[in-house]
């Protein structure tokens, strides 16, 4: 008993990393229509900035965190306002081109600009700290501390400031929206940049546990991909729901179904079995065209 | 200029390498009511469109901003609206998964004074006692005419010195058209808001409106007082069809 116990609370911890990114996939899909493949590697290189400006430059580890965070965010308003601005009206597969182009060289610059030795990344929270409990390591409640914040900050931002509403309003309807007045493209910028400001947080919560290499984040992302096709692509709550779901069920059918090795399976089965059976997702909206 | 709240002269505009709009010149005073009438495909919604600079357009059109006159062709929708102008879209426009509360919040969105925006939505319910009624309710889940009655109040909420309408009364019952109408007739009077009606119901826009351009394919083929076309039978009967 208490060992399922423990996979479960091992699964919510993990689930909490995967609901983030999941997060920020939903954060760009909703403003701008379209899944980010680069989601992951954008917040692998994201860790390694705060990495260097750690190890390398010697900076505070909470310093370097938030320094990190709002780099990355130009960082991601930048890659859609340049890179992404003059494909808005293109098809969607040359976008699918352009994302995993951009998984590529961000891969790349990883490995060029730190090299791909595996490193390790310190947590904040340290192992003998007044966090830790029989269940929870030390680290997996202080992530899951910090990743709380982001969320309740992220839903307050939408919920109650004008731009979260002229945000929501601009994915919507963006026709709508131009006529209020709000720079619809602009917009999509900021939706870029807090996904990629989420996504280095995300990151460098995960780096203490499975440790810093240009490949960190590429199964994570999948199991963020699977928690953001399960809980509904345009319901942030649903992503962060479906990133717990996703964490529980890899462990216990791991642990208990199929073995350790085929962990990463499970994610694509959820992905191919969700837009198969429940396209929309647990909580997402049914969306209906006229033919 | 000294009337006129904009003056359009050799208005063109096309869709890609498709010209809708040939030539095309009106103003519309400033206080008064100005209705576009035409059939189906005349180029009266792309004339509102050409307004907004949501569609390409050459020629001329200058705002009489009270401090002097810009011109509008080439500038960025956003820009227009900053300027006054608010457009009520054929199809409502609201944001059907937003809340009614939130749809005006939004028609606010370029002005800063948090206090004057809060009184204007409570007009806005006063107004409309059924928008107050579905203050939280999401917006789609409105009757066709309370949708009309958002998209109104939703563009107010600038406080336009120019309010585009674009077919008000299309898919709505009469009564409730009459309502809206009575109520637009209010609006121009109280506040003097100057606008600018397109409609497809020739004669409640003809009731409305003191000036009048009948538009068939991309040409204005008629201007006047609307009073004068009203009681003009010939003209009536030529081109409006009653």
């Amino acid at each position: 008993m208490e060992a399922l116990l423990f996979q479960i609370f091992s699964g919510l911890a993990n689930g909490i990393i995967y609901g983030s990114v999941a997060l920020a996939l939903v954060m760009i899909y909703q403003a701008t229509h379209h899944i980010n493949f680069a989601q992951g590697e954008m917040a692998t290189f994201s860790t390694f900035i705060a990495w260097a400006l750690i190890h390398e430059a010697g900076w505070s580890y909470w310093v370097a965190f938030f320094f990190t965070v709002a780099v990355s965010f130009t960082g991601g308003l930048l890659v859609q306002r340049i890179v992404l601005r003059p494909m808005e009206k293109a098809p969607v597969l040359t976008n699918v081109i352009v994302f995993i182009g951009l998984l590529l060289i961000f891969n790349a610059l990883s490995g060029m600009l730190f090299d791909h030795t595996i490193k390790a990344f310190e947590s904040p929270f340290p192992k003998e700290s007044a966090l830790a409990t029989r269940f929870f390591a030390a680290h997996q409640i202080g992530s899951a501390g910090v990743l709380m914040v982001m969320l309740f900050a992220l839903f307050a931002f939408f919920k109650y400031t004008s731009v979260g509403l002229a945000m929501r309003a601009a994915a919507q309807n963006p026709d709508s929206a131009k006529l209020v007045g709000i720079r619809v493209s602009w917009m999509l910028g900021l939706g870029w940049g807090l996904a990629a400001a989420i996504g280095a947080v995300a990151g460098m919560m995960v780096a203490p546990i499975v440790f810093l290499d240009p490949n960190m984040m590429a199964g994570i992302l999948l199991y963020g991909f699977a928690g953001a096709l399960l809980g509904g692509i345009d319901n942030p709550l649903g992503a962060v729901i479906g990133g717990l779901v996703v964490g529980v069920l890899e462990n216990l059918l791991g642990a208990y179904v199929i073995g350790t090795e085929l962990k990463l399976t499970v994610a694509l089965v959820l992905i191919v079995g969700t837009l198969t059976l429940r396209p929309n997702g647990l909580f997402g909206k049914k969306v209906v065209t006229r033919v | 200029m000294a009337d006129m709240l904009l003056e359009a002269k050799k208005l063109c505009a096309f869709y890609g390498p498709t010209q809708v709009l040939f030539d095309v010149d009106f103003a519309i005073e400033i206080g008064k009511v100005t209705t576009i009438l035409g059939a189906n495909g005349a180029g009266k919604t792309t004339t509102l469109r050409a307004l907004c600079q949501n569609v390409r357009t050459t020629g001329s059109m200058t705002l009489n901003t009270g401090a002097g006159d810009v011109q509008l062709v080439g500038q960025s929708t956003d820009a227009i609206v900053r300027m006054g102008v608010a457009h009520v879209p054929d199809g409502r426009g609201t944001f059907t998964a937003l809340s009614v509360e939130d749809n005006l919040k939004l028609g606010a969105y370029v002005r800063r004074d948090k206090a004057e925006v809060a009184r204007d939505i409570d007009k806005a319910y006063s107004r409309f006692p059924r928008l107050a009624e579905r203050r939280r309710q999401q917006a789609g889940t409105l009757s066709g005419g309370e949708q009309q009655m958002l998209a109104i109040s939703r563009a107010l909420m600038l406080r336009p010195k120019l309010l585009l309408l674009d077919e008000p009364s299309f898919g709505l019952a009469p009564l409730i058209v009459a309502e809206i109408f009575r109520i637009m007739r209010q609006i121009n009077a109280e506040d003097g808001v100057s606008m600018l009606l397109v409609e497809q119901n020739t004669s409640l826009a003809l009731n409305l409106a003191h000036h009048a351009y009948l538009l068939e394919t991309g040409n204005v083929a008629l201007s006047g007082q609307a009073e004068q076309i009203k009681n003009d039978e010939s003209v009536r009967r030529a081109y409006l069809g009653y």
